[in-house]
């Protein structure tokens, strides 16, 4: 490679990023702690720059940098430019929780930023090492972001467990990338993809690659058996960097596992199919019953995570270009969902109050009709009631498995969204049947009051007309997935 | 068998046996000079394999300067090994027998025919003044440019965080600032209430909600 040959128009939109970045953190060391709004308006500004250059630089056509380790195609930018909405709207709902438990700092405005990045580079890599850098970049923004509470117990618990076991998460993903290297000789994924399709890779070392990296894998999306994690994290974290770690990662995940499994390893979908398979029974069964049984509502909602993963897991094990299409449209539906549940605990709390039991939601109605109208749609939207988004987004992986005719898999996959709905309407039940305990006002900023709403409202909207989404998306993985 | 073979061997062994003591030495000072014995070792390795420049770099940056880090951990906290070895034998036979399963079935595979070493052909010697610093830094800078960015980006969320994480102004400090206090002016320490020699009640509670007020 030559320097004259280096392409950075497709990396313009992670560039800026970059040194947006960097200006914050520069400029944290110049102002005062009463002026820290200003981090606020900078990033949201960032995110802004971003999208603007992301739709600039658009092209249908992939087009590879970085020596072929970077890719810019449409499932990408559509997916870059949702993470970008979606960070941007958790950083308005967070704003007014996190100046009350003196979070508004620098730091967390710059390490939700590198997280994106990371996520950025996983959602855009077409190279073993540069998917590997931005999972590590995400991952240790995360971890510190949790940790940055440092005074909460909890927090640091939280951000210890998921340090552990994301190292070991790690491991077990290198040590599978490690065999694939073995086997093909090469990390990039397109060449990786040919050695297996023209069986001059070593098959035996391949499997045990697969099974390594598929364990990886879940456990970064937080599937059953690598869940353990997911409850505690969600939990501990304070509710702002809770709705961070469940909401646009989860996107950059799910890109990321179809970059490797279907990008990569297509050849191999026999395997890891089986493989995914059993994992969505077992997230979708243990993450909604063990659901039922919690009183925390975080903690709920981890649960409730965990089964919609393994919704996610359906429509990718399909091994089909329309499952691939349904389970992106249901990662997109999931992260909006996530983003109204969690914004309206961050909504409900104040400084020295959090809200996060079941019994904090009891006669919501009562005191601001409007919010519980919100969780109302948010909650049947979760629990999969039809004129709402996420009855589609089932509806539509179900529909990719009922069509590679797994039967078994789409049955199971009705009852337990019935299960499901059980803790769902739980919730509905708080809000609209039972006595409130805390009548205080609730205060909302007016923007995150708009915003909150305009979100909830999408998943009513999208709901009865997901067509020129799920078109999207469709369209995105025609384009990125033929061309390899 | 050729000598480099033989000294592969030798050396791998050594590694083994390190490594194997990293996880069982009893105390955690021995388990530290095991690792640094283990990546000493495997710098030898990378000597074998003709990578002068990886191996010295091995040595001086983990060895040297990671491990006596590490080293100095350890030797500050005063980790009781015995109290978490305690479930140890009582976890034992289940952990063997995983383990014992876990062993068979990889050896079920691995024994397959087609796993053999005969596929993986060895590179071609190197020339003697072949320049391994160039090679890596030319690679670095042109093919593995956005994976070594972007170490260099993880490195700095490390420091953010660091500080981060570490650094705070403590409310209970008694730091005095000292360009405030030569700020400092009569009005903002002393003042003046005005007040009657002699008050009733009524005045009396006026004046104070007023000096509240003000």
């Amino acid at each position: 490679m030559n320097w004259a040959d280096l392409n950075l128009m497709p990396a313009l939109p992670e560039l800026f990023m970059s040194v947006a970045i960097l200006v914050i953190l520069m400029l944290d060391a110049f102002i005062s702690d009463a002026k820290r709004g200003l981090h606020y308006g900078l990033a949201l500004l960032t995110l802004a720059g971003c999208a603007v250059l992301q739709v600039q630089t658009y092209s249908a056509v992939p087009v590879h940098t970085f020596s072929g380790m970077f890719v810019s195609d449409a499932l990408s930018s559509l997916v870059k430019l949702a993470m970008y909405g979606s960070t941007a709207m958790v950083l308005v709902y967070s704003r007014q929780y996190i100046a009350d438990r003196g979070l508004l700092r620098g730091e967390f405005f710059s390490l939700a930023l590198f997280a994106l990045l990371g996520m950025n580079i996983m959602v855009s890599a077409s190279h073993f090492l540069s998917l590997y850098m931005g999972l590590e970049l995400l991952s240790l923004s995360l971890y510190s972001l949790i940790a940055l509470q440092r005074d909460e117990v909890k927090a640091t618990e939280a951000a210890m467990k998921y340090f552990v076991l994301g190292a070991l998460a790690s491991g077990l993903l290198l040590y599978g990338i490690s065999m694939i290297y073995g086997a093909t000789g090469t990390l990039d994924l397109a060449l990786v993809a040919k050695a297996i399709k023209l069986h001059t890779a070593n098959d035996m070392l391949l499997v045990f690659g697969l099974v390594f990296i598929v364990a990886g894998l879940c456990f970064k999306l937080g599937t059953v058996p690598f869940h353990m994690w997911v409850p505690d994290v969600y939990q501990g974290s304070a509710t702002a960097v809770t709705l961070m770690v469940g909401a646009a990662p989860k996107l950059a995940a799910f890109v990321f596992v179809l970059r490797i499994l279907v990008q990569g390893m297509e050849a191999m979908v026999a395997d890891w199919q089986a493989m995914l398979a059993l994992v969505a029974v077992l997230s979708m069964a243990i993450g909604n019953i063990t659901a039922i049984a919690q009183t925390n509502i975080k903690r709920m909602l981890a649960y409730s995570t965990i089964s919609h993963m393994g919704f996610l897991l359906l429509g990718l094990l399909a091994g089909t270009p329309d499952g691939y299409a349904a389970a992106l449209f249901y990662s997109l539906i999931y992260v909006l969902m996530s983003m109204v549940s969690f914004g309206i605990l961050l909504g409900l709390s104040r400084a020295g109050f959090e809200c996060e039991t079941l019994d904090d939601l009891k006669g919501l109605n009562s005191r601001n009709s409007w919010y519980a109208l919100l969780m109302l749609l948010t909650m049947f939207s979760m629990a999969g009631v039809p004129p709402l988004a996420g009855f589609y987004a089932k509806f539509a992986v179900i529909k990719a498995i009922v069509d590679i005719h797994l039967y078994w898999l789409a049955i199971i996959a009705v009852m337990m969204s019935l299960i499901g709905a059980f803790y769902y309407l739980r919730v509905v039940k708080n809000i609209y049947f039972d006595e409130a305990q805390d009548t205080s006002a609730i205060v909302m900023r007016a923007d995150m009051k708009l915003v909150l709403s305009i979100n909830a409202v999408a998943l009513l909207v999208l709901g009865m007309l997901p067509e020129r989404v799920i078109e999207l998306c469709i369209q995105a993985m025609k384009q990125s997935l033929t061309v390899i | 068998m050729s000598m480099t073979t033989v000294i592969f061997y030798i050396l791998s062994a050594i590694l083994l046996f390190a490594a194997i003591r990293v996880v069982t030495a009893k105390n955690p000072v021995h388990a530290v000079l095991y690792l640094v014995l283990a990546f000493f070792t495997s710098s030898g390795h990378w000597l074998l394999l003709q990578s002068e420049f990886l191996a010295i770099t091995l040595v001086l940056v983990y060895v040297g300067a990671v491990m006596v880090l590490f080293l100095f951990v350890v030797m500050m906290l005063d980790i009781n090994v015995e109290k978490l070895r305690e479930g140890f034998w009582r976890n034992l036979p289940v952990a063997a027998t995983v383990g014992l399963i876990m062993a068979f079935e990889m050896v079920l595979i691995l024994t397959n025919p087609h796993t053999g070493l005969a596929d993986y052909k060895a590179g071609a010697a190197l020339a003697a003044d072949a320049s391994n610093v160039k090679v890596l830094g030319r690679q670095l800078y042109t093919t593995y440019l956005l994976p070594f960015e972007l170490a260099a980006v993880v490195l700095l969320v490390a420091m953010v965080a660091a500080i981060g994480l570490t650094q705070r102004s403590r409310k209970d400090t008694k730091v005095v600032d000292a360009a405030d206090q030569v700020k400092v002016r009569s009005q903002d320490r002393v003042r003046i209430v005005k007040m009657q020699a002699e008050k009733n009640v009524e005045a009396a509670d006026t004046a104070e909600s007023g000096e509240q007020q003000a």
